[in-house]
């Protein structure tokens, strides 16, 4: 298990980014997987970024567990922001028109459809963020 | 990230190279709030992005509001990854996407 601490800024994405791919570098995992956890990193650090500590700065914590039989990658995101859960929200309406999109949810709903677990629990004053990816 | 942009007459066509995400996507957001007045077309070429997120999928969707829906933003050469993208947020239901 790796893991990186970092404050919950937008800059530090690219920085986070890095930091899980050189986790799953040396592992047989194909470019389109790599990909969606990239834009489940993107999703779930950007909003802890965005919203978490708003208008301070705060820390978040990136666990990066590999399994094995089968192949997979967990990835937690842990920050002390306030109480959050992406889950709790509905599903965006993906029928509407260009005119009536709001967006809202829309990016937790693409990791929702990308990865194959994902949780949360708030515990001793601390959002848990867990996704899970098979690799293989 | 990085733009490239072409105007020919009243089109725009930008190029897009890298990852249009949460950092990236508002240098996308100021190139078109820089450069869309008089223009009647836009491309947005993606053969050079990797993937897109959500913080990209709106600006997007901005562009694709402000360009109207008669065609006026074209989306071309779109990766595997990013066309799955576009189907389970329902974007390709709503963007003009040219393949070649």
């Amino acid at each position: 298990m790796k893991e990186q601490t970092v404050a919950a800024t937008v800059e530090n994405l690219e920085k986070v980014t890095a930091f899980v791919e050189k986790q799953l570098e040396d592992l047989p995992c194909p470019l389109k997987t790599r990909m969606q956890v990239n834009i489940a990193i993107d999703e779930l650090f950007g909003n802890i970024a965005h919203y978490a500590y708003c208008p301070e700065i705060g820390l978040v914590t990136i666990r990066v567990e590999i399994l094995k039989n089968p192949l997979a990658v967990i990835i937690t995101f842990i920050d002390s922001g306030m109480p959050y859960d992406p889950l709790a929200k509905a599903d965006p309406d993906t029928t509407l028109s260009a005119e009536a999109r709001h967006l809202g949810g829309l990016g937790i709903y693409m990791v929702k459809k990308s990865m194959d677990d994902i949780a949360y629990e708030y515990k001793e004053e601390k959002n848990i963020l867990r996704i899970k990816k098979l690799l293989e | 990230m990085t733009i490239n942009m072409q105007k020919d007459g009243t089109t725009l066509t930008i190029a897009l190279d890298g990852r249009l995400d949460t950092s990236t996507a508002p240098q996308l957001e100021t190139a078109l709030k820089e450069n869309l007045a008089g223009v009647d077309a836009l491309v947005l070429d993606m053969k050079g992005l990797d993937y897109l997120s959500s913080a990209g999928l709106r600006v997007i969707l901005g562009a694709q509001k402000q360009m109207g829906r008669l065609g006026g933003l074209v989306i071309r050469n779109v990766n595997k990854l990013i066309m799955e993208v576009f189907e389970i947020t329902g974007f390709s239901d709503i963007l003009t996407i040219e393949q070649e």
